[in-house]
């Protein structure tokens, strides 16, 4: 697998501005009262769900988290539709029902964020039993946080994929924190990857780097498609702000999030860019600005839209 | 016509949608090579597979979820619980992930899938292994809840189930696995949705499901040596109920009695009987009584006095018939 091409890497490149660009427009949003409940972002992530994207097709499924908006970005999800449910907009995916915690979209794959931690993993792993049903080549991603994998939820389903050998990738990003505790509260164990063993799954653990995840997940994907089982990678990620907007962070040290902040994956994969002359400073300019303009389209959109009517609330119910 | 045990109704009903449908399989524990807990999948694993029978570890919530995530992929799984009081285990899977996927991402999914688990007194199980409690589910909207009182019901319902687009929670009855009856050799269906008046009469109306239908029926009996007409209708489908036919069945008795096996606190009863009183309660001419379990955990020792039967359901009727408004 190795390194992407040049085009795959702009891509790349591409997508982890979009998810920050778009999380930082959210955070404005949210703090005007233009967004309502919980909004979790996963800026300082970008790297995980765009290096595992990058090996999947719309066919593909995937299951996501709370913090789940990258992935959304990164498999594809149509922003505007996407922006105008996080707003409760009618012409949302979820018609403007659920918001960012319920993010979905059936036509690429995309299987739902979760409101409930860990409990998309064994509803991915259903659709990679599906897929081998079915005898496709499709592949399903589980993403989770390393507090996700003290619920059974997590065990059970690595335990009946490994049995089953499903094509499934199991990606942990390691964030470190779970809501407000650190991982040395709730976990025996540092790496995410020793809980793999007990299931005899292959586990690898990555830095927070686009480029590495890239070539593990590369392997991951290919291992799955060949049906030769699931593969666990943690990402050793970083979580910037607080569990959720609004979190003051104060059970944190300024220098953890200093820290934290330090290892920029956007800035980093942006450096070796411009060094390996894969982008020029002009590229980059215009990648960003393009992308502003895209995300204020999304907005704008997401504002004029109506809200659903009271009358349509229990429509849909049933089919 | 042939006579046929409900256990194995149940597996003909898998049978035939597997037949007719290669996306339709089951998952649980001990459903392949064992056949089945209870011995409904008894042969079906020699015949599809253990790509379609599939066993699991035992692990309730992973395998009940992987079942949605499979049925929002295009397939129509059949779970088995072994006994309903394990399913408290995929409560998550069933509230929060199933019920609601396809309301809560804006109609995008649809998740057809069946859970089918027996509830019930009957074996001296005790505490954790008698539970009724399908009024949880008929509390949860975006479920479908089916209980089934003989071999012909669940058969038909059961194969109804698996053709619905939405989760049905399938509550089977251990007492009745061996009930036997007559069915046709014909393929039929019965709809969900509908009640079923097992017994015509005239004085009292009686609105039971799953066992508690055929209890009814004996009590009905009895009393028709009294001279008491009872009518019996069983629900058939909990969520979502038949008003018509059970408003219609008061209108013709005006008194009504409801009956299950689960506890009478908050069981499907209560909102039985508050509909009643909501918009027809001007047909009653006596209070409605409630036949349920004691509000204390199933007995082990004492389970023929804990369980509710047909004494019971007679004592009902009799007290609405002497209380005349
Ligand atoms: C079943 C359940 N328990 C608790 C919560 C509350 N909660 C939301 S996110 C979270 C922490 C999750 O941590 P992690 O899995 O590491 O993901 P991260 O937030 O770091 O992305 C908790 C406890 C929940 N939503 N669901
Ligand atoms: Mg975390």
């Amino acid at each position: 697998m190795g390194k992407p091409s040049k085009e795959k890497m702009i891509e790349m490149y591409r997508a982890m501005v979009k998810i920050r660009k778009t999380e930082q427009k959210l955070m404005e949003v949210f703090s005007n009262g233009e967004i309502l409940g919980f909004l979790h972002v996963s800026i300082g992530q970008e790297a995980a769900p765009v290096g595992i994207c990058s090996h999947l097709t719309e066919a593909d499924y995937i299951a996501t988290t709370h913090r789940g908006h990258g992935h959304a970005i990164a498999k594809g999800i149509d922003l505007k539709m996407a922006m105008a449910e996080l707003f409760g907009k009618k012409a949302g995916y979820c018609l403007g029902r659920s918001g960012s915690m319920h993010l979905a979209d059936k036509s690429r794959g995309i299987m739902g964020a979760n409101g409930i931690v860990g409990a998309g993993i064994p509803i991915a792993t259903g659709a990679a039993f599906a897929a081998k049903y079915k005898k496709t080549d499709q592949v399903a991603v589980a993403t989770f946080g390393e507090g996700a994998t003290g619920e059974g939820a997590f065990h059970e389903a690595l335990n009946f994929a490994a049995i089953k050998k499903l094509p499934i990738v199991y990606l942990c990003e390691n964030n470190g924190w779970a809501e407000f505790s650190p991982m040395s509260i709730h976990a025996p164990v540092q790496s995410v990857t020793k809980r793999a063993l007990a299931y005899d799954i292959p586990a690898v653990s990555v830095a927070n780097d686009v480029l590495e995840i890239y070539e593990e997940a590369g392997k991951a994907v290919e291992r799955a498609r060949k049906g030769e089982g699931p593969t666990l990678i943690e990402v050793r990620s970083e979580r910037w702000y607080g569990h959720y907007v609004g979190d003051a962070q104060k059970y944190r040290g300024k220098e953890n999030v200093a820290q934290a902040m330090a290892k920029d994956c956007l800035l980093n994969f942006e450096k070796g860019l411009l060094e390996s002359k894969v982008l020029k400073k002009q590229d980059i300019e215009k990648i960003n600005t393009d992308l502003d303009a895209e995300i204020e389209e999304a907005v704008r959109f997401a504002r004029e839209c109506p809200y659903p009517e009271v009358s349509e609330m229990m429509e849909g119910l049933y089919l | 016509m042939k006579d046929i045990r409900y256990i194995f109704a149940i597996k003909e009903a898998m049978e035939e949608e597997m037949d007719r449908d290669e996306n339709v399989f089951l998952i649980g524990e001990d459903v392949g090579l064992a056949g089945g807990s209870f011995g409904a999948s008894k042969g079906l694993y020699e015949k599809f597979g253990p790509d379609r029978i599939v066993d699991t570890p035992i692990s309730e919530l992973g395998f009940t979820s992987l079942a949605a995530g499979a049925a929002s992929c295009g397939l129509r799984p059949i779970v088995e619980i072994m006994f309903m009081d394990f399913v408290t285990c995929c409560m998550d899977s069933i509230v929060n992930q199933i019920a609601k996927m396809r309301y809560m991402f804006g109609n995008q999914y649809t998740v057809p899938i069946v859970i089918r688990m027996p509830e019930g007194g009957g074996l001296n199980a005790g505490p954790q292994h008698s539970q009724c409690l399908e009024a949880w589910f008929a509390h949860v909207p975006g479920l479908k809840v089916v209980m089934a009182a003989n071999p012909y019901d669940v058969k038909g319902l059961l194969k109804s189930a698996i053709r619905d687009e939405n989760p049905v929670i399938f509550i089977e009855n251990k007492t009745l696995h061996a009930m036997k009856g007559s069915i046709p050799e014909e393929e039929y269906l019965i709809p969900i949705g509908k009640a079923d008046v097992k017994r015509e009469g005239t004085d009292v109306t009686v609105v039971s499901a799953s066992r508690l239908v055929n209890e009814s029926l004996k009590a009905a009996d009895l009393l028709s040596k009294e001279g008491i007409s009872v009518e019996v209708v069983d629900l058939r489908t909990i969520q979502p109920w038949d008003r018509e036919t059970v408003f219609t069945s008061i209108a013709k008795t005006h008194r009504l009695v409801v009956a299950h096996e689960a506890v009478k606190q908050f069981g499907f009863g209560a909102e039985i009987a508050a509909a009643v009183a909501e918009e027809i309660l001007d047909e009653l001419d006596a209070p409605i009584m409630r036949v349920g379990a004691p509000f204390v955990p199933a007995s082990y020792s004492l389970e023929k006095y804990y369980v509710p039967g047909a004494e019971d359901v007679k004592k009902a009727v009799l007290a609405t018939m002497e209380r005349t408004f």
